[in-house]
């Protein structure tokens, strides 16, 4: 069995307007020292599915059914308890804003050493002692100094640092970062990649990374999950996706990718269009409204749902669209656009 | 930091200066500027039926024949300087902080303040334990149970609570719990006992008015707690806290509570500040002969050197408390600097 | 603490006050029907019960007595204090020469010996006065009181600047040497000419003018013995030597003090004081209402002040028979009157003076006060029924509703030669609600007559001083009527009467209470009074003088103040001493 592996997981929230399928049938597998990247837009579902590996989707309200198993342990049947245990030591997670994600009135170092000490039966001054030592190794010049600083002191990226620090601070198997370098100008975006790269080899951690940007993915994943809606509509290799992609949303998020060696703000390719509510999914393909080749699958795309199916070795696809045309279309125009620009 | 208290004692400083001199003008200015006399005045303050060699006699020994300035200069360099008064058969010297002697009793008020001081400290002291206590559980369990009964029980009665005078509170208590009930909570006014004389006897006088008090006060706190806590349950930080495996009580109280404590805790400093210039109505009410009755008393009596004594006394808690808040503002909000 | 005395009778008390606290009013539980022990002894407790006899006599002694005030001594100084309340418990601690008697009703406001061994011996011409001192009596360290110690209290209560709350009885009538200020100030004078102890045990007062009833100043507070040794002047009141029965244990001005048996007392000296009680606990600067509903449920016994229930209380007690059952209704020294100016015209002719004694509407007036119980009983003359000497006579009868004459106004009106009525003011002081409803009551009742009463507020302060008692203002502003009040010092015609009906102390710089009385007969009458020594006779002149006001129309009587008093249930000798028109604090014991 695989090291994380999620069988068909569905996280729904009931709410005064209707049912909320954040998640609606999800499954992957993930092993020890691989990442993979799930990308979509914000509401696809792809958060609420990294909340609810760690189990912290809003608790009483949700309803979570399906199965994700952890190292051969079950966690959707699991105690809250036992999870609670499980989270911080084994599967820690990296959030987006790290300002708000910090507690503005501790001190960096403390909220570290309440991370460690949580998990590790250490006194306070062995916990301080490796809160300085996380802090080295993510980079903080001076951590026996800044061990003391409170969040609001540091900068946007020595505050992402510190977050990671605090993540890997229990020495986790599965670390989850949800838009790790949203927030951050692009240089130091490039620099906590890497960071997160050397780390991840070091610590020989699964690495999940959330995004809705394919360029932060790109060089870090060795595997890629596209989500739309709740649901995954393409899942391959990186190579899969960046070099044969079949879905006309990954073409989308190909085209809206950001690069280097364009302004951020320019688009080439936007997706027309804004994501589905997940109260009133769209019927059929949920990408259907949205997608240019919508009138191509014969109608098929507004009524029935497309079932994820292999097109070959691992890489699977959810699309109406014949396997021979979604491959004719990438080639012809979509892949000459993009290198076009 | 040292600097920035040197100038905010300047400040309170300054603020009180002013506080006296609008104090005095009310009660000295005003009344003069309303066409009394000098002898005018000085009739409130002798007997009944006195005749007019009285009052002027009366007038000169209060000094009211002297310039508004004059009385004004007197009653500062008392307090800075001490004064000496002429009780009959021989001179007292009056040591500063010497706020003047009473215009009825003819007695200093500086020890009256120090007497009743006691008494209204007991009284703030312990309905500020109570009122944080309930007040700020109540907050935090009405907002991690939002909606429930619980809820929505707890905040009907803090809207009860903060809607009823105490005038009306406090009778009821005492109607239901001292007037000729068996266990007679609360002896008859002056009742105060000192905590070094008999604690036990100090609690169960003061049970009554520190709940009747508290419950005002922990109204007010229910709803702020739940507010703040509602607030910042929904913060990223508290994720971030569950996401380390924190329990959830630590999450709620160390993360939670603690985020929303700033708000809480200036409000706290104002309120207790205020209070120990006197609670004006629990102490009328329950007789307690603490600051806030003695200020009332003093206003109806019009003995003046009581109104400006127990006003700068009240007037230095405010500013004080104040300055507490905000230095204790900047070490619970590390973001806060001084300067 | 031994606090359970009620027992179960307090649930239906509660009850009681717990309807009336949420608005309710007419509770209908009655307390006694739960077989309470407070009604236990005394069967035939009845309103007013305590105005002519002892309610639940009794020797016993022990105990401590819980008194409340809602304000605050003027002063506990002998020397420095003038409320009627202060000189009834003053006697608890303090002896002065003669005292009134404690005892019920009218039997109180006789004078007997109490430093002295007799009352006092006036020379021929009443100027001079001499009194014996008995022997035996001391301080509360055990020194003997002599008369030096008495004649030090008179000259140092002379001082008014040390002094300011006190009378001036003694400085304006004895004979001090010119310039005298006092004990403090006048450290070395002579002042043989004003008080004489030829020993230690004889006292001789020297006045000034004849002054018939000198006895009644003998009684004052100023006369209790002071050491010259341990008097602070000011600051004595915190620290007071005992004579009486009782002595300061504990005192905090403004807060409260507590009374404990002086082991120096002699009861042997000392036949006027029971001294049942072991103690007293006294609180000052209570809430009023919170004194009521305490004395209502036995945890205290005595509103000292003597002011009677406050309006939240009294409709309770009032209405429910049980409680009413146990409250007495005393008629006080005070009245309160309406000066009829005749310095301003019409009401310079007696005829336009008598139309307003006819046109009130004595009922509208008395509700004004405060109604039946805690208003006042309707007055017909000026002395009030407490005072020897007072005679019930009508000399303008305000119809058999009471409600007015108008045709005798009328006519009294046309004799006027104002037929159709005139216009005039009111005066007020404008702090006091009901002195205004009483104003607004008689607006109402004389414009039935045409007399147009326009209202006139004026602050307490300088009533007298600027405004109303101030002649010239008066005429010039014409104020026609002023409402006025007027408590006599002491049960007794020159108490009562002389400020107020001597036109000889209507002074033009104002200040006086006499406002309207200016009758050469009247003071006639009074100086004949001062002299007379014959107390039945001197009694007699001042009926006379209060028919003479009455018959110049000078005044307008209101009402003679009451207030409603509640019983303590756990006290005995429970009456009330017609000298102070309140319960007589002497007597009182525990239960």
């Amino acid at each position: 069995m695989s090291f994380l592996e999620l069988k068909d997981l569905r996280i729904h929230f009931p709410t005064d307007d209707g049912l909320v399928k954040s998640v609606d049938g999800l499954s992957f597998t993930l092993e020890r020292g691989k990442t993979l990247g799930i990308v979509g837009e914000s509401g696809s579902g792809k958060s609420v599915t990294s909340l609810g590996i760690l189990g912290l989707h809003k608790g009483g309200r949700a309803r979570i059914s399906g199965e994700i198993w952890l190292d051969g342990e079950e966690l959707v049947g699991a105690s809250q308890e036992h999870v609670r245990t499980l989270r911080g030591k084994k599967m820690a997670m990296i959030f987006q804003d790290p300002l708000s994600a910090m507690h503005p009135f501790y001190t960096v170092g403390d909220q570290i050493i309440e991370a460690y000490r949580i998990h590790n039966d250490v006194s306070k001054k062995v916990a301080r002692k490796h809160a300085i030592d996380m802090l080295g190794r993510v980079g903080i010049p001076q951590p026996e100094r800044r061990v003391d600083s409170y969040p609001h002191e540091f900068s946007g990226g020595m505050r992402q640092r510190a977050m990671i620090a605090m993540a890997l601070s229990c020495d986790p198997e599965l670390l989850i970062a949800d838009e790790p370098t949203t927030a951050l100008d692009v240089t130091v975006q490039a620099q906590i990649l890497d960071l997160m790269r050397d780390l991840q080899r070091d610590f020989n951690a699964a690495l999940i990374i959330i995004t809705h940007d394919l360029g932060v993915v790109a060089e870090l994943s060795d595997d890629i999950l596209v989500m739309y809606g709740g649901k995954c509509v393409e899942y391959g290799t990186s190579d899969d996706i960046f070099e044969r992609p079949e879905h006309p949303y990954t073409w989308g998020l190909l085209g809206s990718m950001p690069r280097l060696d364009r302004e951020p703000t320019e688009r080439l390719m936007p997706i027309k269009g804004s994501p589905p509510s997940l109260i009133n999914v769209p019927s059929g393909c949920a990408f259907h409204p949205r997608c240019a080749f919508e009138e191509r699958t014969g109608g098929r795309a507004a009524t029935q749902v497309p079932e994820l199916l292999e097109t070959e070795g691992g890489h699977l696809v959810r699309c109406h669209l014949p396997r021979e045309r979604r491959r004719a279309i990438w080639e012809n125009e979509i892949k000459p656009n993009l290198e076009a620009s | 930091m040292v600097t920035y208290i040197i100038r905010r004692l300047i400040w309170a400083f300054v603020m009180l200066t002013i506080v006296s001199i609008v104090t005095f003008a009310i009660f000295f200015l005003v009344p003069r500027l309303a066409g009394a006399t000098s002898e005018s005045l000085a009739a409130r303050y002798v007997g009944r039926t006195a005749s007019a060699e009285q009052v002027k006699i009366a007038a000169e020994k209060l000094g009211f024949n002297d310039p508004l300035v004059v009385q004004y200069g007197r009653f500062a360099k008392g307090i800075v300087a001490g004064a000496d008064y002429d009780y009959g058969p021989g001179v007292e010297h009056c040591p500063a902080p010497c706020f003047g002697y009473s215009f009825l009793t003819r007695l200093p008020v500086w020890p009256d303040l120090m007497d009743r001081l006691p008494v209204t400290i007991s009284l703030a002291i312990g309905a500020a334990v109570i009122w944080v206590i309930a007040g700020v559980a109540t907050g935090v369990l009405s907002a991690l149970k939002r909606g429930s009964v619980f809820d929505r029980a707890a905040m009907s009665v803090a809207l009860a609570g903060v809607s009823l005078p105490i005038f009306f509170t406090g009778i009821v208590s005492l109607v239901v719990f001292s007037y000729g009930t068996p266990f007679r909570i609360t002896a008859p006014g002056g009742s105060f006992t000192p905590f070094d004389e008999n604690p036990a006897m100090w609690a169960y006088n003061l049970i009554l008015p520190w709940i009747t008090l508290a419950f005002l006060y922990a109204a007010g706190y229910a709803r702020l707690t739940r507010a703040g806590m509602l607030e910042t349950m929904n913060e990223d930080y508290i994720r971030t806290a569950r996401a380390k495996g924190l329990n959830e009580r630590t999450v709620v109280v160390k993360h939670g509570l603690r985020g929303a404590l700033t708000p809480i805790l200036t409000i706290f400093g104002l309120d207790l500040g205020l209070l120990l210039g006197g609670a004006v109505l629990t102490e009328s009410t329950y007789s307690l002969p603490g600051m806030g009755k003695y200020a009332i008393d003093a206003i109806l009596a019009q003995d003046l050197p009581k109104v400006m004594g127990v006003t700068l006394v009240a007037a230095f808690f405010v500013v004080f408390a104040n300055l507490i808040v905000d230095l204790l503002y900047a070490v619970v909000d590390p973001r806060v600097r001084l300067g | 603490m031994l606090r359970r005395r009620l027992g179960v009778a307090a649930t239906g008390a509660v009850l009681a006050l717990a309807v009336a606290a949420c608005g309710g009013g007419s509770g209908s539980s009655t307390p006694s029907s739960s077989g309470g022990a407070a009604a236990g002894s005394d069967s035939k407790a009845e309103f007013n019960a305590a105005l002519t006899q002892v309610v639940n006599p009794s020797d016993k002694k022990g105990g401590i007595l819980k008194f409340a005030n809602g304000g605050d001594w003027d002063s506990l100084d002998p020397g420095d204090t003038y409320y009627g309340y202060s000189w009834n418990f003053i006697r608890l601690y303090g002896r002065s020469l003669l005292m009134f008697k404690s005892a019920v009703g009218k039997e109180g406001n006789q004078l007997v010996p109490d430093l002295a061994e007799d009352m006092g011996t006036p020379s021929d011409d009443a100027k001079t006065w001499t009194y014996k001192l008995k022997k035996g009596i001391k301080f509360e360290d055990g020194t003997p009181v002599t008369s030096k110690d008495v004649k030090y209290a008179v000259e140092r209560s002379f001082d008014k600047e040390v002094f300011p709350d006190g009378y001036t009885y003694f400085n304006d009538f004895l004979d001090w040497p010119k310039g005298y200020k006092g004990a403090y100030k006048s450290k070395d004078v002579n002042t043989d000419s004003a008080i004489e102890t030829p020993d230690d045990y004889t006292i001789v007062f020297h006045l000034k003018q004849p002054l018939s009833n000198f006895d009644y100043f003998a009684q004052l507070p100023a006369t209790i013995p002071v050491p010259k040794d341990k008097d602070t002047g000011a600051k004595y009141k915190e620290h007071i030597i005992s004579t009486g029965p009782y002595k300061f244990e504990k005192n905090e001005i403004g807060k409260g003090f507590t009374l404990v048996r002086n082991d120096k007392w002699d009861p042997a000296t000392d036949p006027n004081r029971k001294a049942l009680p072991d103690g007293y606990e006294v609180s000052t600067n209570v809430n009023a209402d919170d004194i009521d509903n305490r004395i209502i449920a036995g945890d205290l016994d005595v509103d000292v002040a003597g002011i009677g229930a406050q309006p939240a209380a009294l409709g309770r007690l009032l209405s429910d028979p049980a409680m009413k059952a146990n409250t007495d209704n005393p008629t006080s020294t005070r009245l309160w009157y309406t000066s009829i100016n005749g310095n301003v015209p019409p009401l310079d002719n007696i005829e336009c003076r008598k139309a307003v004694e006819y046109a009130a509407d004595k009922v509208a007036l008395q509700t004004a006060w405060g109604g039946e119980f805690s208003g006042g009983q309707i007055a017909t003359s000026m002395l009030p029924p407490a005072i020897p000497g007072h005679e019930d006579f009508n000399l303008y009868p305000p119809g058999a509703d009471n409600k007015g004459d108008l045709a005798k106004a009328k006519e009294a009106l046309a004799a006027c030669g104002q037929p159709n009525g005139f216009e005039t003011n009111i005066s007020y002081r404008a702090e006091r609600p009901k002195e205004k409803a009483a104003a607004e009551a008689l607006q109402q009742s004389l414009g039935r007559v045409g007399i147009k009463l326009t209202l006139k507020p004026f602050p307490q302060a300088d009533y007298f001083a600027l405004y109303a008692g101030k002649p010239g203002y008066a005429k010039e502003n014409k104020i026609g009527l002023a409402q006025n009040g007027w408590m006599s010092d002491w049960p007794d015609g020159f108490g009562f009467l002389q400020q107020i009906v001597d036109s000889r102390v209507i002074r033009d710089t104002g200040g006086s209470s006499n406002i309207s009385v200016r009758d050469p007969e009247v003071d006639k009458l009074i100086d004949q009074a001062m002299k007379e020594t014959d107390t039945n006779a001197r009694n007699a002149l001042w009926t006379q003088i209060d028919k003479k006001v009455m018959e110049g129309a000078y005044v307008l009587p209101n009402v003679w103040t009451k207030t409603l008093l509640v019983r303590s249930k756990n006290a005995t000798n429970i009456f009330v001493n017609e000298a102070y028109g309140m319960y007589d604090y002497l007597g009182m014991g525990v239960k």
